[in-house]
């Protein structure tokens, strides 16, 4: 009988609808510590029904152990759904970054990598600007690039969004 | 109606009969309502860890729910040795908790701890509840997760202000949980494939587990095996599925199972787990488990399937259920036969490698008290056991003949259990005959609990094998860490004999190996809880033996060991 294999490391998606009450994050993320997976990025949010929340978690770790986890998510009383983002899908991360821009020049450069990345100016002050901008990964990653040559002040990320394309739901629907 | 008299009539609802716990000043409420109870019992444990695993010793031999109650903090702390066992084995608890007022979780109050949180990994569910109103929804939806599905323990945590609570009662006829519904039909497309490989199948094998019990599979995994001519290997959670005294029993497999049950199983084409998870006790090194085998699993926990063992045909569902569908289309194709070469070997097998042990000497061997027992006990005698030598014994050399017949801590392994859930199990089955087969460093973990036996009369036997060691981890230093015996020698044990006595119930200590039939006759037919402590050969192993980590076919027979 074949005896499974370890699995290269890979970034996986999970969408969960769970029920909306206190614990339920508790639960999610107390069955992948104990399993040794680093969450990369989480959020949650309320659906369209108040009394379910959708969760969004990133992270990278061995198949066959993520394959475990799953199940054992999909036990858990108050989480209703649990999906993988294995197909096509759209993910969205939104990034506050807060740069140096001392002088006109180093205002403009900045705006222009703003205008090329299509982010935001949400704020300026007089020795730094602060940009919004929404993304998948890649994108997120190539504007903290480019703009660290400027000296990033800060930088808030919050955790990926994501859902599939096509007209099918998270429930299947 | 009061949060606390709420919690009384929720238990009455579910047809509670007997309960549980120990009193303390964040339950002081229910137990108030309990007082003028009529309708439900309570059996008040010496240490709540003896009350959780007494409901869990009642859970296994009925089948019902066990239900017990501890106060907060150190009540609540104390069950969770409890709850970790009964999650393990699949058992159904429901564990009521006190907590302490709403307004004061979370500031450090006095005997507060935050045992939804302590318990969020060894519990089915639990939950901590804000107002009396969610009473009744509450219990209806725990006592339906702890026993439908894969059974386990559930934990609701009731503040001290909610049992005070004046609320409307109303019992819920209908619970719809959008996060819990568990599959009980196999898929036929899967028991139709199955149907087909077993048909194919030259060398096929059952091997049963727990979930045969909970499900109350035992007659259906009969007549598969009958049907199939498949032999039957059990876990030690499977032990009673399948009648021990069968021709197609090949008794219990893996780390100290029978060298039969674990050849066959290397050497199968076809195995047929059923309720089982593929515990490494059972399985040895996973590369070398079952190498030819085409692996069909029938559990009805998903999250079990190819977890340990890749599995070819899955079939997730409710044991009974899966197995009757499955009979049903074989029965309707050619009878399998029992002559055939498979047989023939397992026979040899088995004739080769009975289990045994030297007889000789003096001293009372551990195994003769267990034989004995099993000799002079009636067929439905209902063995508990502590953890170690003594458990393995147990499940050796007593025949298991009917299902929910032995009580024992499987994966957990709680040494401490056998005592309580013995006496769960007279509780539950006040007309049987009930043996703790116990070592004399477990029994000490909750002995205590010898008085709660006393105090409610119930005629448990205790057969203490008495070595003086701690002999299971004697028996790893003997074999692996060159016979340092690195605290292990418990050559000050207590007189568990007086013990016995100061605590109201009967004692004896037996030395000589002729002495022992009669001490376990007279045990029998006493009608208080007795203990015996019987002296045995200190010198004595649990054979066979595969060393953790090796192959079930590296197994060490008592031949290999001792030369014989």
């Amino acid at each position: 009988m074949p005896i499974k294999k370890e699995n290269n490391l890979g970034l996986h998606i999970l969408g969960l609808l769970v029920e909306n009450k206190p614990g339920v994050l508790n639960r999610v993320a107390s069955l992948f510590r104990r399993r040794g997976f680093n969450i990369e990025s989480i959020s949650v949010g309320v659906t369209e029904n108040p009394e379910i929340s959708r969760m969004t978690i990133t992270l990278k770790g061995n198949e066959q152990t993520l394959e475990q986890v799953i199940k054992q998510l999909n036990k858990q009383i108050e989480i209703i759904k649990v999906s993988e983002m294995d197909r096509e899908y759209v993910e969205r991360t939104l990034a506050l970054i807060k740069v140096n821009a001392t002088d006109s020049k180093s205002r403009s450069e900045v705006m222009q990598i703003a205008d090329i990345f299509r982010a935001n100016i949400v704020d300026v002050g007089k020795k730094a600007m602060t940009l919004e901008v929404t993304g998948d990964r890649d994108k997120i990653n190539a504007i903290t690039d480019i703009l660290k040559d400027h000296g990033i002040k800060e930088l808030a990320k919050t955790g990926s969004v994501a859902m599939s394309r096509g007209q099918k739901s998270i429930r299947g629907e | 109606m009061k949060g606390a008299e709420a919690i009384i009539e929720c238990l009455k609802k579910e047809g509670v009969e007997k309960i549980f716990g120990y009193p303390g000043g964040a339950v002081i409420n229910i137990y108030d309502a309990l007082y003028s109870e009529e309708d439900i019992d309570h059996i008040l444990s010496r240490h709540e860890q003896g009350a959780v695993h007494a409901a869990d010793g009642y859970a296994r031999v009925t089948g019902k729910t066990g239900v017990c109650i501890a106060t907060s903090g150190p009540g609540a702390t104390n069950l969770v040795t409890g709850m970790a066992n009964a999650h393990m084995d699949s058992v159904p608890i429901l564990a009521i908790t006190g907590q302490v007022s709403t307004p004061m979780i979370g500031n450090d109050a006095f005997q507060e701890a935050d045992i939804t949180g302590i318990t969020l990994p060894i519990t089915k569910h639990n939950k901590l509840l804000r107002s009396a109103s969610e009473l009744p929804q509450s219990f209806k939806e725990g006592f339906h997760i702890a026993n439908t599905g894969r059974p386990g323990p559930v934990l609701l945590d009731i503040p001290k202000d909610v049992q005070n609570e004046v609320a409307d009662f109303e019992y819920p006829e209908k619970i719809d949980m959008k996060g819990y519904n568990p599959t009980y039909s196999g898929h036929p497309l899967q028991i139709k494939k199955a149907c087909k490989a077993i048909l194919e199948a030259e060398r096929p094998i059952i091997c049963a587990g727990g979930g045969v019990i909970s499900s109350n599979a035992s007659e259906e995994l009969r007549e598969l095996s009958e049907l199939s001519m498949a032999p039957v290997t059990t876990t030690l959670m499977g032990k009673g599925a399948f009648d021990e005294r069968h021709p197609l029993s090949l008794g219990m497999l893996g780390m100290h199972g029978r060298e039969s049950a674990n050849y066959a199983l290397t050497e199968s084409d076809l195995l047929i787990g059923v309720g089982i998870r593929f515990d490494d006790r059972v399985t040895g090194r996973l590369e070398g488990f079952a190498p030819d085998a085409k692996v069909i699993h029938i559990d009805i926990d998903p999250a079990e399937i190819s977890k340990n063992v890749d599995v070819h045909i899955p079939i997730v569902g409710d044991a009974k259920k899966c197995l009757q569908k499955l009979n049903q289309k074989l029965s309707k194709a050619k009878l399998k036969k029992d002559d055939t070469n498979w047989h023939k070997k397992i026979k040899k097998w088995k004739k080769e490698s009975k289990l045994d042990y030297n007889k000789e000497g003096e001293k009372i061997k551990p195994q003769l008290v267990v034989e004995k027992i099993n000799d002079l006990s009636p067929d439905d005698t209902i063995i508990s056991t502590e953890v170690g030598q003594c458990q393995m014994w147990a499940a050796q050399f007593f025949e298991f003949k009917k299902p929910r017949t032995l009580i024992t801590s499987g994966g957990l392994g709680t040494m401490g259990y056998g005592l309580p859930a013995a006496i769960g199990a007279q509780v539950g089955k006040p007309n049987k005959k009930v043996w703790n087969i116990a070592g004399d460093g477990s029994i000490q973990m909750t002995i205590q609990e010898i008085g709660t036996a006393a105090k409610y009369n119930l005629p448990i036997n205790v057969a203490i094998l008495n070595n003086n060691y701690l002999g299971m981890v004697r028996q790893w230093q003997e074999l692996f860490f060159d016979e340092r015996y690195s605290e292990t020698s418990l050559k000050d044990n207590p007189d568990f004999e007086k013990i016995a006595e100061g605590f109201g119930a009967k004692g004896m200590v037996i030395e000589d190996k002729g002495n022992v039939e009669e001490a376990i006759k007279i045990a029998n037919s006493s009608d208080k809880p007795y203990v015996i402590d019987f002296r045995v050969d200190n010198k004595e192993n649990v054979y066979p033996m595969v060393p953790a980590g090796g192959s079930l076919t590296e197994i060490i027979s008592r031949r290999d060991a001792e030369g014989v």
